[in-house]
């Protein structure tokens, strides 16, 4: 299959007053035509400054210092911003969290929409306005010519969502990075949303950045799964595979605090400790505080091997033997 | 709506009563009422039949109704000084004062909105330090004294602008005005900057706040992720934004520049109310006093109560509240 | 500081105290306003070690020096740096002397004034119900009025005088601090350290004064350093309009008022120099409580 976006050694650093944060440090991965890419991780893992690295909207006092970002063979760190506005909304698109918060309160959904049309291709406003009429209709929306004279405040949370989703959608996008968008959402919605999206991208053949916490989604809507923690990647591989055999214990102790039916009654299990402030990283293994299977070989920082057909992890002490018992 | 503005009507109404009563203690249990209320010239019979006639012997909440029955009808007194009635007398001197305070104001938005757009958008540069030093300074500076100092350099120095008075005026609507000519202008202007140098520090701060404040919201994140223009992300999605609280603040501050006007008009020899007021506290003419607070206290009234529903009006959010 | 040790959030090597120090220290703009300012309060403290004469004792006034330029020597042998004014009073000694009062009037009305708005203040969050309604009725009717206008009003009332701008100023400002201080005392009376004062039974005052009172300082310290530069402006306006300080001991607002008619002769520096004066003790109070206001501000913190 055709590769939408290879990641290569990407480190975006914050230079605070601090010190140097380094919120992303040394990430690589690559999404296919079509394929849907889980990237989880706690709050503060890097993930979501990942997403913003890639489409360029990393705010001062940080900035993409090191890696690649090929986008269809592209460099998009080395783009100039001008360019890189040009494939922003049109060729890459982004699905922010918070959709209370993602549309400006004081315009018209139809500015909004009909704005993001004019931006990147020149059409009459008819026409501008008729693709979002159709792209509110694809996302589910009732009525959409009435509800693009709405103003934001009159939709629900969710129907909040699929507006933004209709406009990523608007100019058919050959990659979506969606950060957390069903967070906010209630469960019923949130699953209404990933169905049509999981549609729309197989139907579309768009790429897909899917940030998130929750294991759940991914193992329902995701191919590929990436674990972050503390700015790296620690596992990656195929989602069924690295559910149903964790070899980062990390990536063990996320699916272990999930609440699942089959393990009704025995007690939760949880990681402990807190994730570690980025500005006072102990060299090594930044899980190792928290981890079981530590030892004095993860005081030196373990590398992202592949261990088994399409996984890798980065661990001293991969899950190996439990995961074949 | 309607709702929403009734009950704002009926709020201004209590404030408004409010006022008239701390206005009336002022001149009747503060002061002597005799002395604020008859001419100091006036003989020993002259002020008896006057109390008698003011009521002045009666209780005090009836003096009180008395008071607000006459200023209902526009009774405010007479002035001492130019034995008018002292109600026409600051309606006469109110334009003056209007396009004094207006003109300040579109000074301060023309002046202010710019840098503090500039000053939020690049918070470190050189630029912005000196916009936000230049409006410590506008806070700082005391209007009087920059009112002295423009007149010297540009009256008295270089002769570019007349130091005093309203120049020629044209009739408009049946009343004065001096911005409609020439001349007229060239005498505004000088005060109007003067009165605006405060007013342009504060539009400036907000605008850099807001713009700061909004700089940060998800949704411009989102404006730009779309691929937007930087100058359509500022000048739609920011601005938009920060001009509801900017107009409503401007607004609500046209009624405190009225007040400041005194200071000004007092520099300029502006003929306006403001200058009517500091003249009458000086030859103790009270009655004027009383009805410039009385209509001064009005119309702050009446502009809190304009912005309050025109910012209702402008932000799509407090709309659909009030229709509730 | 026993306060500081109860304050739940404050790590042990590094009270809120001891960081706000540091942090306004960080600001060379603010600790030079700091400079200037001690400056000046020195320079009024010890007006009359300082200034060349004492500008309210008449005898030592010459007629005949009337509106000399700056640099000129006078019939008395002193020189006038700044020049003199219509009645022969150096300018310079009449700034001191005039610094004096107006810091008087603006630091004395600001404290009276923190006093009673921020009783007012306190009472307002710890009683709630009625008394705070009215209290901050009050207030939003009290800041509904542009300071100048308020303090017409109260002169017009009780007419001139140095007493009576004082009191003007105070019912001008009172408000600031009333609403400041119940906004953070109302945050700081949900703290547990609080419930656990009510807990121990210890008098209400006790628990007002010293353990609200001291954790809704910091914004009390912001309003405070405005006000008083407020305070100072407003006397210095009340006084040029001619509704203040009496005739023979004049402020900085009086100074400049005299030089008013002289200026439009070309002597500029009746007017000019008292301005300065007032200019410099105001941008170096505003300077200090501008970066106050941004090292205490949470909102802008990252």
């Amino acid at each position: 299959m055709e590769v939408t976006l290879e990641v290569r050694d990407l480190r975006t650093h914050f230079f605070t007053r601090a010190g140097v944060v380094k919120a992303v440090d040394g990430v690589s991965f690559t999404v296919r035509r079509g394929e849907v890419l889980g990237l989880v991780g706690e709050s503060g893992s890097g993930k979501s400054v990942t997403g913003f690295s890639l489409i360029g909207l990393v705010d001062p006092p940080g900035r993409v210092v090191s890696g690649r970002i090929l986008f269809q063979g592209r460099d998009l760190a080395a783009l100039p911003e001008a360019e890189m506005r040009r494939l922003r909304g049109n060729r890459i698109a982004m699905i922010f969290q918070d959709p209370m918060m993602t549309l400006n309160p004081v315009l018209r959904v139809d500015t909004q929409m009909i704005e993001t049309v004019l931006a990147h291709e020149k059409v009459s406003r008819a026409e501008a306005r008729a693709r979002a009429r159709d792209a509110l209709g694809m996302v589910g929306i009732p009525s959409p010519e009435e509800r693009l004279r709405a103003y934001p405040h009159q939709f629900s949370g969710g129907m909040r969502q699929r507006v933004a989703i209709a406009i990523a959608l608007l100019h058919r996008p050959d990659l979506i990075i969606a950060d957390e968008p069903t967070t906010a959402l209630d469960v019923t919605i949130q699953g209404q949303i990933l169905a049509e999206v999981q549609k729309l991208a197989a139907t579309t053949g768009t790429a897909l950045i899917w940030i998130t916490h929750d294991l759940s989604v991914v193992a329902g809507l995701a191919d590929a799964i990436a674990v972050m923690y503390a700015g790296r990647i620690v596992e990656q591989g195929p989602v069924g595979e690295v559910l149903d055999a964790p070899l980062h214990p990390y990536t063990a102790g996320l699916i272990g605090s999930v609440p699942s039916r089959n393990r009704r009654g025995a007690p939760l299990r949880q990681i402990p400790g807190m994730t570690p402030s980025l500005l006072h990283l102990p060299p090594g293994c930044a899980f190792r505080a928290r981890c079981a299977r530590a030892s004095e070989a993860c005081l030196e920082a373990p590398a992202l091997r592949p261990l088994a057909p399409g996984r890798e992890v980065r661990c001293v002490h991969p899950l190996l033997e439990e995961a074949q018992a | 709506m309607s709702v929403y503005v009734l009950r704002r009507l009926l709020q201004s109404l209590l404030v408004l009563v409010a006022m008239s009563v701390i206005v009336f203690i002022g001149v009747y249990a503060v002061g002597d009422p005799v002395e604020i209320l008859i001419s100091p010239d006036a003989d020993q019979l002259e002020r008896e039949r006057a109390i008698q006639a003011l009521g002045l012997d009666r209780p005090l909440w009836e003096q009180y109704l008395v008071f607000v029955q006459r200023a209902l009808q526009g009774d405010l007194g007479r002035s001492f000084v130019f034995n008018e009635p002292a109600l026409r007398l600051i309606l006469q001197k109110m334009p003056a004062t209007l396009e004094l305070a207006f003109g300040a104001m579109v000074i301060a938005i023309l002046v202010g909105l710019p840098l503090g757009l500039y000053a939020g958008l690049r918070p470190e540069s050189p630029g912005a330090r000196l916009i936000m030093a230049g409006s410590i300074l506008g806070f700082s500076l005391p209007t009087f004294w920059v009112g002295l100092m423009l007149i010297m350099v540009f009256a008295v120095q270089l002769g570019w602008l007349p130091s005093t008075g309203r120049g020629e005026t044209a009739a408009l609507f049946g009343l004065h005005w001096s911005f409609l000519t020439a001349n007229g202008l060239s005498h505004l202007l000088m005060p109007a900057i003067n009165l605006a140098l405060f007013k342009i520090s504060l539009v400036i701060r907000l605008t850099r706040s807001g713009v700061r404040e909004t700089m940060l919201m998800d949704y411009v994140k989102f404006a730009r992720a779309k691929g937007l223009s930087p100058a359509r992300v500022t000048f739609v999605h920011v601005f938009k934004n920060i001009l509801i609280p900017v107009v409503t603040v401007v607004g609500l501050e046209l009624g405190s520049t009225i007040a400041f006007s005194v200071v000004t008009e007092s520099v300029f020899a502006w003929p306006g109310m403001g200058k009517l007021i500091i003249d009458s506290i000086n030859a103790l003419d009270r009655p004027v006093i009383v009805a410039y607070l009385m209509i001064i206290v009005l119309m702050f009234i009446v502009i809190n109560l304009v912005v309050d529903i025109l910012y209702s009006v402008l932000d799509p959010r407090v709309r659909l509240e009030g229709s509730r | 500081m026993s306060e500081a040790a109860l304050e739940p959030a404050a790590a042990r090597e590094e009270t809120p105290f001891r960081r706000f120090v540091s942090e306004f220290m960080a600001s060379k703009v603010a600790v030079g306003g700091l400079l200037v300012f001690a400056a000046v309060a020195l320079l009024a403290l010890f007006a009359p070690w300082i200034a060349p004469q004492n500008p309210y004792d008449l005898a030592q006034l010459d007629i005949m020096d009337g509106r000399l330029p700056p640099g000129a020597v006078g019939g008395s042998g002193i020189t006038h740096w700044l020049g003199t004014d219509d009645q022969g009073r150096d300018m310079l000694s009449g700034i001191i002397y005039g610094l004096r009062i107006s810091l008087t009037v603006g630091v004395g009305s600001a404290l009276i004034a923190c006093l009673l708005g921020a009783s007012l203040g306190l009472l307002a969050a710890y009683a709630g119900g009625r008394t705070d309604s009215v209290i901050m009725r009050l207030v939003d009717l009290q800041l509904s009025f542009p300071t100048i206008l308020a303090a017409l009003m109260i002169l017009a009332f009780l007419g001139k005088g140095i007493l009576n701008v004082v009191i003007a100023l105070v019912v001008v400002e009172w408000a600031y601090y009333a609403r400041t201080v119940r906004g953070s005392a109302l945050v700081e009376r949900r703290r547990e350290y609080i419930e656990a004062a009510q807990c121990l039974a210890l008098p209400t005052s006790r628990i007002l004064f010293r353990h609200l009172l001291p954790n809704c300082l910091p914004p009390l310290i912001v309003v405070g350093t405005i006000q008083i530069a407020r305070a100072i402006a407003l006397e210095a306006t009340l006084s040029f309009l001619g509704l203040g300080v009496p005739i023979t001991e004049p402020s900085l607002g009086l100074l400049i008022a005299n030089g008013y008619e002289y200026m439009l002769s070309g002597k500029y520096w009746i007017s000019f120099y008292p301005g300065i004066a007032l200019l410099v003790t105001i941008v170096s109070i505003n300077l200090m409580g501008d970066h106050l206001r941004d090292v205490l501000n949470p909102r802008l913190k990252k």
